[in-house]
């Protein structure tokens, strides 16, 4: 019997969604899954994971795991591998999944192996074989894992969650586990909750400018554009390195993954970098002065010439069809 | 305060990241060399915090020789020492990168004293393992926060900030900490010319690295498969401006 356990990334009791695509993924590799739950506020989760064909849900309760805390969430993981000796610990590659398995891999003094988006073997042998991600997704590493628990993160969006074909009810066990008052240290203190709206990641429609709209003010029409479609603007990291935009509109291997229905790259040239976190978009409209650009051929879409007089011009061609 | 950073040496790939015949490295005969963007972050936080509070910044790097050019450019946007953990057999797995690492920590900690903060990147640019600080941090036994998208230090205390699903998180950790820096937190400044003249004289030391291989080992690197679509020009200038609203429309997004 192959035991596969996954950690169940929750916020105050509320699921994190790409949990499910951890457990749709451990479900082909072992044949058994488990899953692990931390803190109270988790404990009604067991119900939404029996669908994905988790076996037996292990809750954990101690007063430390109110809230999020990296320290204390890998300290719980890593007592559970030693009392559950799975064959394999998986999770998925969220910040807070990569954060919380490198903190067990650290405890048990095992390697980890991060972003993986294909695990094969039988995780009971010596040695496990898989594909990772590195450079953000820009290339692809061929590894081999050699532990007696092997612990992997599955990249977030390598795998469609699925529920499973025959899922029976998971059985609820309660983990004890002893949590030194240390690990207080790194629990999360406060939070400032987010406003509703559309963003970067989520928005239908992303103007993104590059280098080529040439200044802070150059943004104005692309944001006219972004709104009259419902939008958001984004922007490459020469925009961001220059201080014309905010971080947090950048676009890439170290800013936002898009997937909008429509992005329109202006003056941007498509370096790998920015490409990866462009690449999900439906459909990809290149404005560039280069019909060279990189971005114009891997781009469905493209319109050669200055991202000034266009950008304006299709606004104003939306307005008018619109008025019609 | 005593800070100090580590930063890895990776190649600045264009459009595309080739890689070497036997498929062991990216192909670099054609490339720049950099540090990634999140350590970039965290040399210009530990410059800022030094400005503030005073102290000394150390720059620490494991990897080949060359890569006392990341140490010299980051000696020349304020870190005051570099320190080169000089390897000559390829990239090390991140366990045997972290072992090294903090013998070498320890080391430096015994001549000089502790250090108040010790920064990584959230992730490395090239392999992208999530772990080397972390591991550190534990092996030191200091609280460690990764992702950290704010940090100000007052008395012992060093205030994190971080985005999350729900919002905007907070965490303090007691001093001595280790934290990993993520793009964003700042805007890192370019060196001056007096930057680059003193970056040339800045003491550089170098410490042989010793750890056995962790258990993750690479195979060999592939490109992903990347679907080839034939490009449509919609058309030059201005005058495409029509072309472009009836894409959109039959997309459906108007
Ligand atoms: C580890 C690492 C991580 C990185 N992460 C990211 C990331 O997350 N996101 C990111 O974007 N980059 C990232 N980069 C940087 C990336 O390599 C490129 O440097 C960057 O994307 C270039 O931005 P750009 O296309 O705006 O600028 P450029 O490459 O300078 O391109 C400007 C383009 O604008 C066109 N142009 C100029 N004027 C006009 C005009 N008037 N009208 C129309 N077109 C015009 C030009 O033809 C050109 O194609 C990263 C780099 C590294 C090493
Ligand atoms: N060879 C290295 N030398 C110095 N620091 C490193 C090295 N490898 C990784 N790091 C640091 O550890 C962080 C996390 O790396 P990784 O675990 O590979 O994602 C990086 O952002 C760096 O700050």
């Amino acid at each position: 019997m192959t035991t596969v356990l996954v950690l169940v990334e929750h916020d105050r009791g509320a699921l994190a969604p790409a949990t499910l695509e951890g457990l749709t993924a451990a479900r082909s590799i072992g044949d058994r899954v488990e899953a692990i739950t931390i803190g109270a506020d988790a404990d009604a989760l067991a119900a939404d994971l029996a669908p994905y064909g988790v076996a037996t849900v292990h809750q954990v309760h101690d007063g430390l795991l109110v809230d999020y805390g990296p320290e204390a969430w890998g300290d719980v993981l890593a007592q559970a591998v030693r009392v559950l000796q799975p064959a394999l610990v998986v999770a998925t590659g969220t910040d807070r999944g990569n954060e919380v398995l490198a903190q067990a891999a650290a405890r048990l003094d095992l390697p980890f192996s991060a972003n993986c988006t294909e695990v094969r073997g039988d995780p009971t042998a010596d040695t496990i074989e898989m594909t990772r991600v590195r450079w953000g997704g820009s290339l692809l590493e061929e590894a081999t894992l050699t532990a007696p628990t092997k612990l992997v993160t599955i990249a977030h969006h390598a795998v469609d969650a699925s529920p499973s074909d025959a899922p029976g009810a998971a059985a609820v066990a309660e983990l004890a586990v002893s949590l030194d008052a240390s690990l207080a240290r790194s629990v999360v203190k406060g939070r400032v909750e987010r406003e509703a709206g559309v963003t970067l990641s989520t928005a239908p429609v992303v103007v993104g400018g590059g280098r080529g709209v040439g200044s802070p003010d150059g943004f104005a029409p692309l944001q006219e554009l972004a709104s009259e479609l419902g939008g958001v603007v984004g922007c490459s990291r020469a925009v961001t390195n220059n201080g014309w935009r905010n971080h947090a509109d950048q676009v890439g291997q170290t800013g936002t993954r898009i997937a909008p229905d429509v992005y329109f790259a202006c003056g941007i040239s498509g370096a790998i970098q920015h490409w990866v976190g462009a690449m999900a978009s439906k459909n990809i409209i290149a404005i560039n002065t280069d019909k060279d650009a990189n971005m114009v051929s891997r781009a469905g879409y493209a319109v050669i010439g200055d991202l000034h007089q266009i950008v304006p011009a299709i606004t104003a061609e939306i307005r008018k069809r619109k008025g019609a | 305060m005593r800070i100090l950073v580590c930063v890895k040496r990776v190649p600045a790939p264009g459009a595309r990241i080739n890689i070497t015949a036997d498929g062991q490295e990216v192909d670099t005969a054609h490339l720049a060399f950099t540090t990634s963007p999140h350590e970039e972050c965290a040399v210009e936080a530990a410059a800022q915090l030094i400005e503030q509070h005073g102290g000394e910044a150390t720059v620490l790097t494991l990897g080949p020789g060359e890569a006392e050019e990341q140490l010299r450019y980051a000696a020349s946007v304020g870190m005051h020492k570099g320190v080169l953990l000089p390897t000559t057999d390829g990239e090390w797995d991140p366990q045997r990168t972290a072992a090294a690492i903090t013998a070498a920590i320890r080391e430096l900690e015994a001549a000089d004293g502790a250090f108040d903060l010790i920064l990584f990147g959230n992730e490395s640019a090239d392999s992208g393992g999530f772990q080397v600080g972390i591991r550190v941090a534990y092996a030191l036994g200091r609280p460690m926060v990764n992702g950290a998208k704010g940090l100000t230090v007052d008395g012992g205390t060093a205030h994190v900030q971080r985005e999350a699903d729900a919002g905007r998180e907070t965490y303090e950790l007691p001093m001595p900490a280790v934290i990993g820096i993520k793009e964003g937190i700042n805007l890192p400044r370019y060196p001056t010319m007096k930057g680059r003249l003193a970056s040339k004289k800045a003491e550089v030391a170098t410490l042989a690295p010793a750890a056995d291989p962790g258990g993750l080992a690479k195979v060999v690197l592939a490109r992903p498969a990347e679907k080839k679509s034939e490009t449509i020009i919609l058309g030059h200038g201005p005058e495409a401006a029509p072309a472009v609203v009836d894409v959109l429309e039959e997309i459906g997004v108007l």
